[in-house]
């Protein structure tokens, strides 16, 4: 195993200035209430979280806990209430007008009216990328999530999960050095899921990118992630944070070993007791 | 399958029968060869719609012989312009039944044929239908005289058609190639860029809504004395009058149509850092296009009623709603339907084209996919 990032920096709150040049998620009591007709929502509740180069961090935790809520303030799609957070040491703006991270969200929102290359093609036309450059980047993030020869089909021409897989390979385009994934195989079938989770794996070991991912499941979380966010609901926070140092290489075969059915319990303990807190 | 035959055929036979029975026992119905070369034929039409009923060809001849029979139905008027009594009648409502059953055999032919044969068959029906409306009115008109005021009858409108061509020929570059087409793209034109900024600026949206709701409340013909004051006697003012009957409904589409993008959808060129210009061109307007043409296809019905009301307002001695205020008051009412037929010829091209150009811009839609 190669693991080189110091996945367990959770902690390095008052870390120095090299850990800094690392950091690429630092949230301090970070909150964020929805006013609506029924009153204040309360999404996101003092949640503090780091995340540093290099690792893979998923949000998990029953709906409504406010996971997809945190991955938009990160995203400046939606603005924190209180509290602070910086992306790349800047503002979650100023990162996102940098196009520091890539998008993928829970549909795939492709555009009718383009061919699957040309919805890939679209942020790199918004770049301004030369003709050359797109087709080149096109043709290899399609290749990458197996969609070679679908190219000039349309969207609805393609099943959910080719949609999805799609919207992976634009996201995956702009070549950001942050992916933030929001539940991105929920609506695929098993079978396609532990393929993608496999080659997401691969292209995470490979090109040491660091990705926040949520998700609903437990395995997904254990098997991709070398961090895990616990959160539970009403109001939103965080819950726990469970270190997963399994080797950064990983085979769907790990999921029998006992390490990794030792943190999926911990994981499993987590929800439950968040919920439980919440009956009270 | 069933042996039992279709109502139509049935009512169609029964008329036929009916009718013959009339014309040899009345002793004053109309008699010509004609009338017995048409109902042979419709006989022989309803006889094959019995034996042979399955397949595109079986309706195609079905088709071809009821048409056949057309011909010496309306020929037979002839012999007696005004004189038709029951036996024509029956013969007529038996020939109209035919087409109906030859219709409905091409309908069901046209399930088990390849994509291009059953687009051809698609426009096929609505041509016999048509072509049906007018052979009835001509023979309704012709055959129980009807006064030419009231009704002229088709084939005296076309006749009128053909001999006044260049004056119809003026009379439609006046107020459609002018004011018409001028009105339209001005109107549809302002209420698009009206639409831009009021979309960007709410406090535009606020103050130029109700104002533009106001303008688009205001009767024609209050509207159409006052442009013909202020912009001359000429198709100016009546593409004046376009421009305010087509400026509201262009707004308001267009309005609508740019927010018609998913928040998603945003959010994802949010994410790409999108400028407000890309946003617009490559999301926003290509989901309101099928609002724009809506508004574009509204707009083209709207504007050709408005140049053509607003000419009986003052115009030139030229002009579709000219010729048609004027013919009228000297009962030449086979003019003012000439100028109908005209204006519905050019309504629907423009229409259709619309319609066209709308299909292959928003086929991804799901409404056309
Ligand atoms: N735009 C919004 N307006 C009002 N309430 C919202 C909005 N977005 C999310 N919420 C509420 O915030 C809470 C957290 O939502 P979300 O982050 O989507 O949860 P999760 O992704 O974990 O299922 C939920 O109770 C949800 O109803
Ligand atoms: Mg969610």
């Amino acid at each position: 195993m190669t693991d080189i990032q110091a996945t367990d920096a959770a902690s390095g709150a008052g870390g120095t200035a090299e850990d800094d040049a690392f950091r690429v998620i630092e949230a301090r009591e970070l909150c964020l209430t929805f006013e609506t007709n029924d009153g204040p929502v309360h999404a996101l509740s003092n949640v503090d979280l780091t995340v540093d180069r290099g690792e893979f961090v998923s949000f998990i935790g029953p709906s409504g806990c406010g996971k997809t809520t945190l991955l938009r303030v990160i995203a400046d799609l939606e603005k924190a209430t209180a509290g602070t957070i910086s992306v790349n040491g800047m503002s979650p703006e100023e990162a996102r007008r940098k196009r520091a991270y890539g998008y993928v969200f829970q549909a795939a929102a492709l555009y009718p009216w383009r061919t699957i290359a040309g919805n890939v093609a679209l942020p790199l036309e918004i770049m301004g990328l030369d003709k050359a450059e797109r087709a080149e980047r096109i043709a290899r993030n399609l290749e990458l999530v197996n969609l070679s020869g679908f190219e000039r089909k349309f969207p609805w021409q393609l099943s959910g999960g080719m949609q999805q897989r799609a919207s992976i390979a634009r996201a995956l385009a702009v070549e950001p050095d942050l992916l933030l994934m929001d539940e991105p195989f929920g609506a695929l079938d098993e079978i396609v899921r532990d393929h993608l989770n496999e080659q997401l794996n691969q292209l995470w070991d490979r090109t040491n990118k660091t990705v926040i991912f949520v998700t609903h499941s437990i395995p997904e979380a254990v098997f991709l992630s070398t961090k895990i966010v616990v959160m539970s609901p009403r109001p939103g926070r965080v819950h726990d944070v469970i270190d997963c140092n399994l080797p950064r290489e990983r085979t769907l075969d790990i999921r029998e070993t006992p390490e990794f059915l030792e943190i999926a319990h911990r994981v499993r303990d987590g929800l439950r007791a968040g919920h439980a807190y919440d009956d009270e | 399958m069933s042996r039992s035959v279709p109502l139509t055929v049935l009512a169609g036979g029964i008329a036929l029968l009916a009718g013959l029975a009339i014309q040899i026992i009345s002793a004053d119905a109309v008699w010509s060869p004609s009338y017995g070369l048409a109902a042979a034929l419709l006989a022989g039409s309803y006889l094959l719609a019995i034996v042979w009923r399955h397949g595109a060809a079986a309706a195609f001849l079905l088709l071809a012989t009821v048409h056949l029979a057309a011909i010496p139905l309306i020929g037979h008027i002839g012999h007696g312009e005004g004189e038709m009594g029951p036996a024509y009648w029956a013969l007529l409502i038996s020939g109209w039944l035919a087409a109906w059953t030859s219709v409905t055999r091409l309908t069901a032919a046209a399930r088990a044929v390849p994509p291009s044969a059953k687009q051809a068959i698609n426009l096929l029906i609505p041509f016999v239908f048509g072509v049906w409306l007018i052979l009835i009115w001509e023979a309704v008109t012709r055959g129980a005289g009807v006064p030419q005021v009231l009704l002229p009858a088709p084939s005296a409108v076309w006749a009128k058609l053909i001999a006044s061509l260049p004056i119809l020929w003026a009379d439609f570059v006046q107020t459609f190639m002018k004011a018409v087409i001028a009105g339209y793209v001005l109107g549809c034109g302002i209420g698009f860029g009206t639409a831009i900024l009021v979309d960007r600026s709410p406090f535009l949206k606020r103050g130029l809504m109700p104002v533009g709701n106001m303008v688009s409340a205001l009767p024609i013909i209050g509207v159409a004395p006052i442009m013909v004051m202020w912009f001359g006697f000429d198709w100016q003012s009546k593409a004046a009058v376009v421009v305010i009957m087509t400026f509201f409904p262009m707004l308001v589409n267009t309005l609508e149509g740019l927010s018609a993008s998913s928040a998603m959808q945003r959010d994802l060129m949010r994410t790409y850092a999108a400028s407000y210009s890309q946003t617009l061109l490559k999301l926003r307007l290509v989901e309101a296009l099928p609002f724009i043409f809506n508004a574009l296809k509204i707009n083209s019905t709207l504007a050709l009623i408005g140049a053509i009301v607003s000419e009986f307002f003052g115009t030139p001695i030229v002009g579709m709603g000219f010729r048609i205020s004027t013919e009228v008051g000297r009962m030449n009412v086979d003019m003012v339907w000439a100028e109908i037929a005209v204006a519905a010829l050019a309504g629907s091209a423009f229409y259709g084209s619309l319609v066209l150009i709308e299909r292959t811009l928003t086929f991804w839609h799901p409404s056309n996919r």
